[in-house]
């Protein structure tokens, strides 16, 4: 069990669960079905990647739901209202954001508050922000969003792996190559791990808890870009809830919500496995959509109970392994 | 001996300054929600309760007020219960689904009993497994709201059973009893927890576990006391808000209340890292949030305003609260002396 990284247990438990829905609807195992897995899990793939870089430095950021709502309304009324070309106002969005995390970030660092309020605070600001902006559902009808919606690349069984799937997939790796193979994700481990030894090792920690949080509110808001493309609208009340979605995914994808731990991977493979619960529902026909929410809470609590577990064992393990030496 | 005994600490906590800010803030929104609307105090008596806009403003109160009171020690012993508006959604549906056919009492059990088990759930995940607090509560608020609408059936239950629309619309001796309630579960409360050496014990689990452990207190009991008691606490405003509207909605029933309870406790002055906290200034902070949406409505803004309003008043209190700035402060004192 030690060997085996909490990912890879999360990766059995999709491949079983894929399997086992595939006993039981033979359609189920075809390229379409995973192509739409991808598609209408986009926007909860972008977020929860950022969402992993938070939670891994220890941090947890409520907001990213109602930062979603505000840039589809935002983008929207952008386009719609002001004539704005569409690129120019994502350009401006993704600034938006930029700011916003930072300075969520920057209060977190500075006055040393808990991350979960502070962000709290930001969730209430963005959803209040965008009902003030318009408590309406605005289409959009630019040519871009045709063009990005008919845009798919054509997989052999009748999948379409969808513009936004693959956006989704290239801000996963990128995440994962950020993450794991650069200076800034060996600090955001550092930094999940010990806050006090990580600023004694000369790592300049506020700079990092803002550009972490940063990062964080730019992928929401890139996340709330292709939320518009998935739904070609504006509304003040989408992506309510995401942020417990995106951290259920995080957890189940093996981080450790103490942060310190986990993978980029691992938090895309809990978006799939949430997309599955969902997928099998919809197949099922007969039960409800609740039971997606039961079902993420039953494995939360399962992957939570292993983490700790796991923890347990290494806690007793340290002090053994001590002694041992000492004597 | 009990009220004169809340009472004297009390007035000794307002001679010391703390709670004067929460109360002060109380009165200046009351004041600019009387400029809005001069009716505001107005009060008149009609079928044995009396009514009138600061009446409306405990009678809404009174689910958050209730939620705060669980909640402000769950806080206190450097915890948090994110659970409490999807426990609110379950404990709702339950006693809207048995009140017609079972009769109060047994709806009123049923709906709390659930609640003292989610409780249990809780308190057994923070204390016994040893899980972080926002995680182990974040498994109930996932999937209790799914739980809820499992016992409703996707539907609003309606009911018409004549008791439990009382607990949301009767009055005693004039008192709305959604009112009635929460002052009654402010005594117990206060009687238990300040009457005894209870609320001094959680405030020492709160502040240093390990060392209170060290001491002989038994921190794990107390943490899955506090626990407990917020899932009871929120189980009776879910009935309360259900008995308000004659009806159970899994899907909104409690919806962001979780965060409305923490943020009354917030700026009742209760540390969000532990070790003190006021029951009666988390009340307060739940007017102040009431009162601050009642007026919102009042001066005919579009109640959209009020999260922007909220977001400010967070932001405000953590700042005031933040050890960096209390740092400040110290200095300039010492630079004044």
């Amino acid at each position: 069990m030690r060997g085996l990284p909490p990912a890879a247990i999360t990766a059995i438990v999709f491949v079983v669960g894929f399997a086992l829905c595939t006993v039981q609807f033979p359609n189920f195992a075809s390229t379409r079905v995973a192509a739409n897995l991808l598609t209408d899990n986009a926007f909860l793939g972008i977020v929860a990647t950022g969402m992993t870089f938070v939670i891994i430095s220890g941090g947890i950021d409520l907001s990213v739901g109602s930062v979603i709502g505000f840039t589809t309304v935002f983008v929207a009324l952008a386009i719609e209202r002001l004539g704005v070309p569409p690129l120019i106002a994502f350009a401006a969005i993704l600034l938006l954001c930029a700011a916003f995390g930072a300075a969520m970030g920057a209060i977190i660092h500075f006055f040393d508050m808990p991350p979960f309020i502070v962000t709290l605070a930001g969730m209430f600001l963005a959803r209040g922000a965008s009902f003030l902006m318009s408590t309406e559902s605005t289409p959009i009808s630019a040519p871009l969003y045709s063009t990005v919606s008919d845009f798919a690349l054509r997989l052999p069984g009748g999948g379409r792996l969808t513009a936004i799937a693959l956006i989704m997939l290239a801000v996963v790796a990128a995440g994962a190559v950020l993450l794991h193979f650069t200076r800034f994700g060996a600090n955001v481990y550092a930094l999940g791990g010990s806050r006090a030894t990580t600023a004694l090792m000369g790592i300049p920690v506020g700079s990092m808890t803002v550009r972490i949080y940063m990062l964080s509110s730019v992928l929401a808001g890139l996340a709330g870009i292709v939320f518009s493309f998935y739904t070609a609208a504006g509304y003040s009340l989408s992506a309510v809830g995401v942020e417990l979605d995106s951290i259920a995914a995080v957890v189940i994808g093996g981080t450790l919500l103490t942060g310190g731990q986990g993978s980029v991977v691992g938090t895309l493979l809990g978006v799939l496995i949430q997309g599955l619960i969902q997928t099998y529902i919809n197949f099922d026909g007969t039960l409800s959509s609740w039971w997606t929410k039961i079902v993420t809470g039953v494995l939360l609590f399962a992957f939570i109970a292993l983490q700790q577990a796991m923890l347990g064992i290494a806690r007793r393990a340290g002090p053994r392994k001590a002694g041992v030496l000492t004597s | 001996m009990m009220p004169s005994l809340l009472q004297t600490s009390l007035l000794q906590r307002l001679l010391q300054g703390r709670g004067l800010a929460q109360i002060v803030a109380l009165l200046v929104i009351l004041a600019v929600d009387r400029a809005v609307s001069p009716q505001f105090f107005d009060l008149r008596m009609q079928d044995g309760r009396l009514f009138g806009s600061l009446i409306d403003v405990l009678n809404r109160g009174a689910p958050v007020a209730l939620l705060a009171l669980g909640m402000v020690l769950v806080i206190a012993t450097r915890g948090i219960d994110l659970s409490v508006g999807a426990v609110m959604a379950i404990s709702g549906a339950i006693a809207a689904s048995l009140a017609d056919a079972h009769g109060l009492p047994l709806a009123l059990a049923a709906a709390l009993g659930t609640g003292l088990l989610c409780g249990l759930w809780n308190g057994f995940l923070v204390a016994v497994l040893g899980i972080q607090p926002i995680v182990a509560t974040l498994i109930l608020m996932v999937a209790g709201r799914g739980v809820a609408q499992l016992i409703t059936e996707g539907r609003i239950v309606t009911f018409t059973a004549p008791d439990l629309v009382w607990l949301g619309n009767g009055a005693v001796l004039g008192v709305p009893a959604p009112v009635a309630v929460v002052l009654g579960m402010l005594i117990v409360t206060g009687a238990v927890v300040r009457g005894s050496a209870l609320g001094l014990l959680i405030e020492a689990t709160g502040g240093n576990a390990r060392a209170s452990e060290l001491a002989g207190i038994g921190t794990r009991g107390m943490i899955l006391a506090v626990y407990v008691w917020c899932g009871l606490c929120a189980a009776l405003a879910g009935v309360i808000a259900a008995a308000d509207i004659m009806g159970a909605d899994a899907n909104n029933a409690g919806l962001w209340l979780e965060l409305d309870a923490i943020l009354a406790v917030v700026i009742g002055g209760t540390s969000l890292f532990g070790g003190r906290f006021s029951l009666v200034l988390a009340m307060v902070g739940a007017l102040i949030i009431q009162a601050m949406n009642t007026g919102i409505l009042l001066s005919g803004y579009p109640p959209e305003f009020n999260l922007v309003v909220k977001a400010a008043v967070v932001l405000i209190v953590l700042l005031l609260q933040s050890p960096r700035f209390a740092d400040a402060g110290a200095v300039l004192g010492r630079a004044r002396q």
